[in-house]
């Protein structure tokens, strides 16, 4: 790659090529007009896309032993309660949330890595949460993943092309002589050099290890990518090359992701869908506009004015910000009702008593509280109670006629208005 | 929080007083198997009381060294420091370990990144608070150091102070930890305090509630803060003034509302076009600098920003390869110093950087663009 330096003014070479200046820079000496243009913008939502995996009311607990002989089962951790969504074909599904709020639970099981308690993962018209270890080889070569530590993901004393031809001779996809080739494809369409197939991990910097673990994950031409926090271990500048590497990726080989990270400005640039999590369940999903602009539920409206803001630097001062106090409450126990109620600001009688629906609220908006709305004009009255048949502390009303909240993966052409309390389509 | 000491860093300003922290000329090397690092060369800065100053950069560009030379951290055997460090006027370079100690804990304190490897694992976290106060109050009896920490954990948010006071680390969450720890470095009331990304293993919600926290007790306290941080949009929040720093040296320096709207230096450009922001246009572009931090031992010659800067060709000649460029004040005021060739570093990011990364401020005034939620996207 040192070939491509073409700066006449460099008096020393060495110095400027050092081992270290390889990774993703193509040519560093790109006019910064150049540079902009092969980078992206935001990430745009297809409606139209077919989805291509489909999670329906996924769950997944873990038993808690007792420390006896007998190690009985005393009670569960409930990670991941009862989640459906979508990924569309070549699309991007963001999920954030709070550090134990099942979202990389959820991810795992996606890949597999645990087989769920109960529910649904639907890919290509095979259940992935029933079949076999077995039956389940061939289907790892569509959903592969990449994860949040390039320090300890890959092995050590493994040299990179040994890492990378892994799942091509696990899965033999090309005869053992035609591996090295592949691998060094492979290295090159990441922006690594495919001449350093025999060095080692340790050789590389923590923004060149994260290229190997996507060339890893890439090695088998996946239709479905799970990126768990892809990028929150790296520096702030090599970041951005990771997430332009991914969004190159997935234009030029039609992958899906399933974007898990905390970090809520990537995610609105990466996903133009978002989902976020708290305590196993889904509070609310839609597109990023709805999202960021129009969140309707309390958690999400406090998690996104807690992100400090640069903009806020030109104009001072800071932006009101609400509180959420005390933790997030042990998935052993859970609350009843809503698991948000114990430190929602808007919490009543009924959320208590009733757990809110996933309701659709607008053509690509699922929420689930029962006083959806924006910041500040949350309704005085639960909008879930006629739907749910119940008065508005949650008990239930004798004679009511219950509507029927659908709860599958997808949205529907008729929604919930919170505003007129009707159904309405678009 | 006055925001007028920012002229030229190491000079006092006349008929003022001495600025509570002054770091002058400040150069750090290790000695190591493979040659002789320069971990920090030629910084210098200064922070008043009431203060906030954000250090950012990526790692290895020295942020933490410089700030634990502060604290006389580094081992004096093997450490080459040279410069001046002033804390409240006592030079702290070449000071004794005695007298250092004295000064540690109790003048300045030190927040770090990760509370449970900070903790001791094997003791109480009232003891370990009380242990930090007992060190400066030899006069002070056991029970008057655990009141103290029982005051301080319930200063800092932590519910139930009195019982959690005989917990351990481990049975703490993460931003209870993160509160001990902001109660230990403050349980001797000390004038400055080093937040070494005190808020970068947290969730955002955690993390709101920390800095909040750190403002308060700031106001409270008048103390001197330097925050350090690798997040810009923290910087944006808590600083007064921003040092924006790239293998070991300072790259740009000046009052935060200005670098963060006016920086006149590429590496800034650069991190601020590598973040995406919660309320920007969705046709912004994430911009990332090409190549990774140069090595320490084999630093570019010139400009060490050179290999990965976009904006070389906009240099006549080859300045930027043979000549280190001075930390000197650009376009834009005394007060704000950058270290660039460039000779109009506001208008190129004006015309070509900030279109592609805010096009909404480029396109308008940015004052009532950002204030209004960007609702008509939708």
């Amino acid at each position: 790659m040192s070939d491509l330096n073409v700066d006449p003014g460099a008096d020393n070479p060495e110095v400027t090529e050092g081992g270290e200046l390889q990774d993703g820079a193509k040519d560093t000496r790109l006019p910064f007009e150049e540079l902009a243009r092969s980078t992206h913008t935001a990430n745009v939502l297809d409606p139209t896309a077919e989805p291509v995996l489909e999670v329906d009311n996924l769950k997944m607990y873990f038993p808690l032993k007792s420390g006896g002989l007998f190690r009985r089962t005393v009670g569960h951790v409930q990670a991941v309660d009862g989640v459906s969504f979508q990924v569309p074909k070549g699309g991007a599904l963001g999920l954030v949330g709070e550090s134990g709020c099942g979202k990389s639970t959820t991810g795992r099981l996606i890949t597999r890595l645990y087989k769920p308690t109960a529910g649904a993962l639907r890919f290509g018209g095979i259940d992935m949460a029933t079949v076999s270890n077995k039956e389940m080889k061939p289907l790892r070569r569509e959903v592969q993943m990449i994860f949040q530590d390039p320090y300890t993901s890959l092995n050590p004393r493994q040299n990179v092309g040994a890492i990378v031809g892994a799942p091509l001779a696990v899965h033999k996809v090309v005869p053992k002589d035609k591996i090295l080739g592949r691998v060094q494809e492979l290295l090159e369409v990441v922006g690594l050099n495919p001449e350093h197939y025999n060095r080692y991990p340790n050789e590389f910097s923590g923004g060149q290890r994260q290229r190997i673990g996507i060339a890893r994950a890439l090695t088998l031409n996946p239709k479905l990518l799970v990126a768990d926090e892809p990028v929150s271990a790296l520096d702030v500048s090599i970041q951005a090359q990771v997430i332009n590497l991914l969004q190159d990726l997935q234009r030029e080989f039609d992958i899906a992701f399933l974007f898990i990270a905390h970090d809520l400005a990537v995610v609105r640039h990466f996903c133009p869908e978002v989902a976020v999590m708290y305590l196993g369940k889904i509070v609310e999903i839609a597109d990023r506009e709805s999202i960021y602009s129009h969140a309707h539920h309390p958690y999400t409206q406090a998690l996104l004015s807690a992100v400090p803001d640069i903009k806020q630097a030109t104009l001072g001062g800071r932006r009101e910000r609400i509180r959420l106090e005390g933790d997030v409450p042990s998935p052993i126990n859970p609350p009843s009702g809503c698991h948000f109620r114990t430190r929602c600001p808007l919490a009543q009688e009924i959320c208590a008593r009733v757990e809110p629906p996933l309701l659709q609220i607008g053509p690509r908006h699922k929420v689930a509280c029962h006083f959806a709305g924006e910041l500040g004009h949350h309704p005085a009255e639960p909008v879930t109670a006629p739907l749910l048949g119940v008065d508005r502390q949650g008990s239930p009303v004798g004679g009511a006629t219950v509507g029927t909240v659908p709860t599958g993966p997808g949205y529907d052409d008729t929604w919930y208005d919170v505003k007129s309390k009707q159904m309405v389509s678009a | 929080m006055t925001v007028t000491t920012q002229t030229s860093p190491s000079v006092v300003p006349p008929g003022g007083e001495e600025p509570f922290l002054v770091v002058d000329d400040l150069t750090v090397r290790f000695p190591t198997e493979d040659g002789l690092i320069t971990a920090v060369s030629e910084l210098s800065y200064s922070v008043g009381l009431g203060e906030t100053l954000g250090i950012v950069g990526e790692s290895g560009s020295g942020k933490s060294v410089s700030s634990m030379a502060v604290l006389g951290l580094h081992d004096a055997r093997t450490a080459q420091i040279t410069g001046s460090i002033r804390v409240g006027g006592t030079e702290v370079i070449g000071l004794g370990e005695s007298r250092m100690r004295k000064l540690r804990g109790n003048q300045v304190s030190m927040i770090f990144q990760d509370a449970l490897a900070a903790l001791h694992p094997f003791y109480k976290v009232g003891g370990q608070l009380a242990e930090a106060y007992l060190v400066h109050h030899p006069s002070a009896s056991k029970r008057d150091a655990r009141r103290k920490a029982v005051e301080m954990l319930d200063r800092v948010g932590i519910p139930q102070p009195d019982r959690r006071v005989d917990d351990f680390p481990h049975q703490f969450s993460g931003g209870m930890r993160q509160r001990a720890m902001i109660a230990m470095g403050l349980i001797n009331d000390p004038s400055l305090l080093i937040a070494d990304e005190p808020t970068t293993a947290l969730d955002v919600t955690v993390q709101a509630q920390i800095l909040d926290l750190l403002q308060d007790l700031q106001r409270e306290f008048n103390s001197a803060v330097i925050i350090i941080t690798h997040d810009l949009g923290v910087i944006a929040e808590m600083a007064d003034d921003v040092l924006v720093m790239y293998a070991g040296r300072a790259v740009e320096y000046g009052p935060a509302r200005e670098i963060l709207t006016h920086p006149e230096m590429p590496y800034t450009w650069g991190l601020l076009s590598s973040v995406p922001d919660v309320t920007s246009d969705t046709s912004a572009r994430l911009i990332p600098i090409p190549g990774n931090p140069p090595s320490l031992l084999s630093m570019p010659s010139g400009c060490s920003f050179h290999p990965r800067c976009a904006h070389r060709d906009k240099v006549p000649g080859d300045l930027c390869t043979t000549t280190v460029p001075d930390l000197a004040p650009g376009g834009r005021g005394p007060g704000h110093l950058k270290r660039c060739h460039l000779a109009n570093p506001d208008e190129v990011y004006e015309a070509e950087v900030l279109p592609e990364i805010a096009p909404d401020v480029a396109a308008g005034d940015p004052g009532t663009d950002v204030a209004a939620r960007p609702d008509e996207e939708s």
